[in-house]
């Protein structure tokens, strides 16, 4: 808990990859997304280069696989679905090892763990080399809903604050004798969720009041003017670049 | 030529709640520029319900809010909003923005200020609360007592009329809230602060209000007020143990 705890994801670094603004980074990452998907599930080559794209990026910004891998976690709940697939698959059935699985179900199984862990892979390298507060200035320039992006915003400067209210609700729990120990201690933590809930919600009110205070009107005022050189543009473009023209070429062949 | 007007003036200020709770029964105080004014009173006095009607918040039921001499009405609320500063209690609720420079930026580029003269402001107020070094630093990293400093530097950026502090000396070590009152001595602009804590009160503001009931009660000196032992009983104020005031020689 603390002060690391919002910036696990980011790795600070100096490298050409985190100098380029947040606005160039992200649509390049949403671009090579789009690529990926749009690659026919046959052409497994296609699917090494994009590894190989991805894994000159992480070289570029020294971000060491080790890394890459602990935060690759998230994808897990994909992994298991996507093992399932095989198995509880219908339609034509091949041996493997013993096992008879679903041809279809392989297919598919193989299309979602291809694509998720690239897509996976490509976000890991975005969130590592752009600060958290970068992320949303650069979604702030590309005219994402104001909304959305204040909520990330706010989100991002008050998850500390909540978090110590979490923490001193358990102290207060806890210096009154109760520990959590099984499934009957439940509705006493449900409630403190509920309380929390109230407080945070509370909270946002005093922030409103804030915000009406020193003339908000609805919309954040842009004080970063973010700006990017058509050489910006073009070192973002090279990986959707690259992965659009193997992605063209596994669809002429196939 | 005219004297300028007060930095603040209200009269009959009267306001329900819209359950019907009235908490305002005709409050008229003013405020002279320059001023540093401390409003007394219990809690549930209503001061914080006349605090929300100096920026427009609350719209008054009955009665007339005027920040040097502009009437506080619905067409005017962005330049009251520019002339008033409120302070909150709580700085966690009054820095909201991902860094320092970015929350003191908040107001004035809402008021249409950009560029330089934006950057010129932010270190101007950082610098009023000697906080320039943490221009970077995201709120969360301050301690407290930074914490409230920076939130008096995000209303001064605006450039205010009066600044209105509520309890700006709670949860305050003991030197953070002399370095506090430090800073507020050294600016020039009128100040109100709404407080509990007498002794602040009597060492910041020479003038203090005791607001009970929904009216002003008293006015007059700190020194007066608070040597009045009978008056601050009768609104549940006390002196902490040990303390004692003796009147101002007249």
């Amino acid at each position: 808990m603390g002060a690391g705890h919002t910036h696990q994801l980011y790795r600070p670094g100096d490298t050409v990859v985190h100098r380029l603004p947040p606005h160039c980074k992200l649509p390049a990452v949403a671009a090579f997304a789009v690529v990926v998907v749009a690659t026919p599930r046959e052409a497994f080559w296609a699917f090494g280069v994009y590894a190989l794209l991805l894994a000159a990026v992480a070289a570029v910004a020294r971000v060491p696989a080790r890394f890459l891998l602990r935060r690759m976690v998230i994808e897990v709940p994909f992994v298991v679905f996507a093992v399932a697939l095989p198995i509880i698959g219908l339609g034509e059935r091949v041996e493997v090892l013993g096992l008879s699985l679903s041809a279809e179900g392989l297919w598919s199984a193989w299309n979602i763990l291809a694509k998720a862990t690239l897509g996976v892979v490509a976000s890991i390298l975005l969130a590592a080399t752009t600060e958290p507060r970068a992320m949303l200035l650069g979604a702030q320039r590309l005219r994402l809903p104001q909304t959305l992006v204040q909520i990330a915003m706010f989100m991002l400067r008050y998850m500390d604050v909540i978090l110590d209210e979490m923490r001193r609700m358990r102290v207060a729990r806890e210096s009154r004798g109760f520990t959590a120990r099984d499934v009957r201690h439940l509705p006493v933590i449900a409630k403190s969720a509920g309380a929390l809930f109230i407080r945070s919600y509370e909270r946002g009110e005093r922030v409103h009041l804030a915000m009406l205070s020193r003339g908000y009107t609805g919309s954040m005022p842009v004080i970063d003017d973010l700006r990017a050189t058509a050489r910006n543009w073009a070192t973002a473009a090279s990986l959707p670049a690259a992965a659009l023209a193997t992605a063209v070429l596994s669809w002429s062949v196939s | 030529m005219s004297k300028p007007p007060p930095s603040l003036r209200v009269s009959e200020l009267a306001y329900a709640y819209p359950d019907g709770t009235q908490a305002l029964y005709g409050v008229d105080l003013t405020i002279g520029r320059g001023e540093r004014v401390a409003l007394l009173g219990p809690n549930g006095a209503g001061k914080t319900t006349l605090v929300m009607h100096l920026n427009g918040i609350l719209t008054a039921g009955h009665g007339t809010v005027e920040v040097a001499g502009l009437p506080v009405r619905k067409d005017s609320l962005a330049e009251i909003r520019r002339r008033v500063g409120l302070v909150f209690q709580d700085p966690d609720d009054q820095l909201f923005m991902p860094t320092v420079r970015e929350d003191v930026a908040f107001g004035p580029a809402n008021l249409g200020v950009r560029g330089f003269e934006l950057d010129l402001r932010v270190k101007e107020a950082l610098q009023q609360v000697g906080l320039l070094e943490v221009i970077d630093r995201p709120p969360h990293h301050l301690s407290f007592g930074q914490r409230r400093r920076v939130a008096v530097a995000t209303v001064l950026a605006m450039q205010p009329e009066i600044i209105v502090l509520d309890e700006p000396s709670s949860n305050l070590d003991p030197a953070s809230r002399r370095e506090l009152a430090e800073i507020l001595r050294s600016l020039d602009v009128t100040v109100l602060m709404v407080t509990h804590d007498l002794p602040y009160a009597l060492e910041l503001c020479e003038r203090s209000l005791i607001l009970s009931g929904g009216v002003i009660a008293a006015d007059g000196p700190t020194r007066d007020i608070l040597a009045d032992a009978d008056l601050l009983a009768a609104h549940r104020l006390e002196l902490p143990f040990g303390f004692a005031v003796t009147p101002q020689p007249h």
